[in-house]
């Protein structure tokens, strides 16, 4: 294949792949007339208009939904990284008969969705007294999460050379110190890879939102959006904004932690 | 057991094991186990043994809802496994041609859409899908077809489909990647020998790199399978709880959502939530089993 053409096709489907994006946060920036009389068109001076933004920013919770989702997000990732190395450490570093159990008990979590558990999960929230709190979402993303943080962390755990720990234990130093200052030093990049990976199906979720912590106080981004389009729904403005608005924080974050993510996938593919 | 555990150990698992245990591997156990129960008039529960399944597989006025959530879920799954995945291949492939110039930046682009929220990807295409912005139809315009234009989210015909379509635009980043990076990994010594056997590159795609990437085409399999059947975010975001028009873009997880919170006049049962749950489980399970014991072992045996 020539490699003209191959870029034709290459550059196609990345425009398919930015069309819709681009679309929605191009018209968010447009007057309401502009927006419906060439949506295709770019905003002008003349068609600029931040009417939808102030709109959402002003009249919505947009500030609260960002925070809850900021709070569960960062929350959940610490619980994740630090829970799932401390596992990932033990299970690598001291031989017991019930690791493999362990092992496949942890296995079952990664082919299961925790979704299908969710009746059970209502009920445990509900005689916590943990229903529309924070709290009840960082624990069931992190309960989520951590097989697969698991997984990844001991395939890194695994390659960290024997003398580092062995020379730490003959100069006296503890379990406890070992893992803290000398592996989890070690093993950043890995933690940085389970980082990007657990952070996307967090933020974006919408099922344990709306089931456990749907009210006012507690919805996270993903949910207040989703309710919002659904009340604003002729403001088309404030729709595209809002839109807009959700997108950005992944957007930015995809710009910082892209190189991270491929790696991560392509990594963990080989395998 | 032998020798004593060390009791630095049980602190570094307890917290992963504790949270693990608590809130996913027991609620999914719990919800197997309350499948088996029938909730009264009162709210109370009681071990009825099979039949909530009974009803559900049986019973018409469960089981029509069952089987066309079931059967639109295959479709679901049939669409990414026949639009998705080959695209996906498509792209990986044309992205690992040696040499190419910015394939970095095409995969990065390409990817971006798999990150976004499901609500808003939904909510995009349902804007530009809408008659009343008529962007669908400009650009069909364009290559002279906008009589062919339909609303086609708003028709019991085409609404799957389309939703489908949407859902493969999203996440065709990840078979893309996955196959991108299994290509990337097979030996350039092989290649090089059959380039210079004088094979084409056309030869050398279909019976050198492709059956050595089958184990990641299995993967992508069994994650789409996954994926799909436990798939809720979309339907409900762009047609609600009630998976319309007529049900008929209702799959497995929308449907469960109905049985577990009622919707109209039908009142929400959590017990027969599970039992749905739990054919939902079974469905996903037969799913990765014949993944692991058919293809993933014939594919070993293969490879050696």
């Amino acid at each position: 294949m020539s490699a003209g053409l191959l870029h034709a096709v290459l550059i196609a489907y990345t425009i398919l792949a930015l069309f819709p994006i681009a679309l929605v946060i191009m018209n968010s920036l447009k007057s309401r007339e502009a927006i419906f009389d060439d949506p295709l068109a770019l905003p002008t001076a003349q068609t600029l208009s931040w009417i939808g933004y102030d709109k959402v920013l002003s009249k919505a919770n947009v500030w609260l939904y960002f925070g809850n989702s900021s709070t569960v997000t960062v929350v959940s990732l610490f619980c994740i990284v630090l829970f799932g190395a401390m596992a990932a450490w033990a299970l690598t570093e001291y031989k017991l008969r019930i690791n493999r159990w362990l092992m496949l008990y942890l296995a079952f979590g990664i082919m299961v969705p925790i979704r299908l558990g969710t009746v059970s999960i209502l009920s445990l929230m509900v005689k916590l007294e943990l229903v529309n709190t924070l709290t009840a979402l960082v624990l069931v993303y992190t309960a989520q999460s951590l097989p697969l943080a698991v997984m990844i962390l001991s395939e890194f755990i695994q390659q960290i050379p024997k003398e580092l720990k062995e020379a730490a234990r003959c100069d006296g130093v503890g379990e406890f110190r070992i893992f803290f200052q000398i592996i989890l030093p070690l093993i950043r990049p890995a933690v940085a890879t389970v980082a990007v990976f657990t952070m996307i199906p967090v933020w974006n979720d919408l099922w344990f939102p709306l089931i456990l912590a749907p009210s006012d106080q507690t919805q996270t981004i993903t949910l207040g959006v989703q309710q919002f389009l659904g009340q604003f729904v002729t403001d088309w403005n404030a729709v595209l904004a809002a839109l807009s608005l959700a997108v950005l924080p992944v957007l930015v974050l995809y710009m910082a932690f892209s190189r991270q993510l491929i790696k991560g996938l392509t990594s963990g593919a080989v395998k | 057991m032998k020798r004593a555990i060390p009791w630095q150990a049980v602190v570094f698992l307890l917290p992963a094991l504790l949270i693990y245990s608590v809130f996913s591997a027991f609620p999914l156990l719990d919800t197997l186990r309350l499948g088996l129960f029938a909730t009264d008039e009162t709210g109370a529960q009681h071990f009825a043994g099979l039949a909530n399944f009974k009803l559900l597989l049986l019973d018409p006025q469960w089981s029509d809802g069952f089987w066309n959530a079931m059967w639109n879920n295959l479709k679901f799954f049939g669409i990414h496994m026949l639009v998705q995945n080959p695209i996906g291949l498509l792209l990986a492939t044309l992205l690992s041609v040696r040499g190419l110039k910015w394939a970095r930046t095409y995969r990065t682009l390409i990817f971006l859409p798999t990150l976004l929220s499901v609500v808003i990807v939904g909510f995009i295409w349902q804007l530009i899908l809408s008659p009343l912005w008529g962007v669908g139809e400009r650009l069909m315009d364009w290559v002279g077809l906008a009589e062919h234009f339909q609303p086609w989210l708003g028709e019991e015909s085409s609404a799957l489909i389309t939703l489908s379509l949407i859902s493969v635009w999203q996440f065709i980043g990840v078979p893309m990647m996955l196959i991108y990076a299994a290509l990337l990994a097979v030996p350039e010594e092989v290649i090089d020998a059959a380039v210079v056997e004088g094979a084409s590159s056309w030869r050398i795609f279909w019976e050198i790199k492709l059956p050595l990437i089958y184990p990641t085409l299995g993967l992508v399999t069994i994650l789409t399978f996954v994926g799909n059947f436990n798939a809720f975010d979309l339907i409900y975001s762009v047609k609600g709880a009630l998976a319309g028009p007529n049900y008929s873009t209702d799959i497995l997880g929308s449907y469960f959502y109905r049985t577990f919170f009622g919707y109209q006049s039908q009142i929400g049962s959590p017990t027969m939530g599970a039992a749905v749950a739990t054919m939902m489980f079974l469905v996903i399970l037969c799913g990765v089993a014949i993944y692991f014991y058919a293809v993933q072992r014939k594919l070993q045996r293969y490879a050696l």
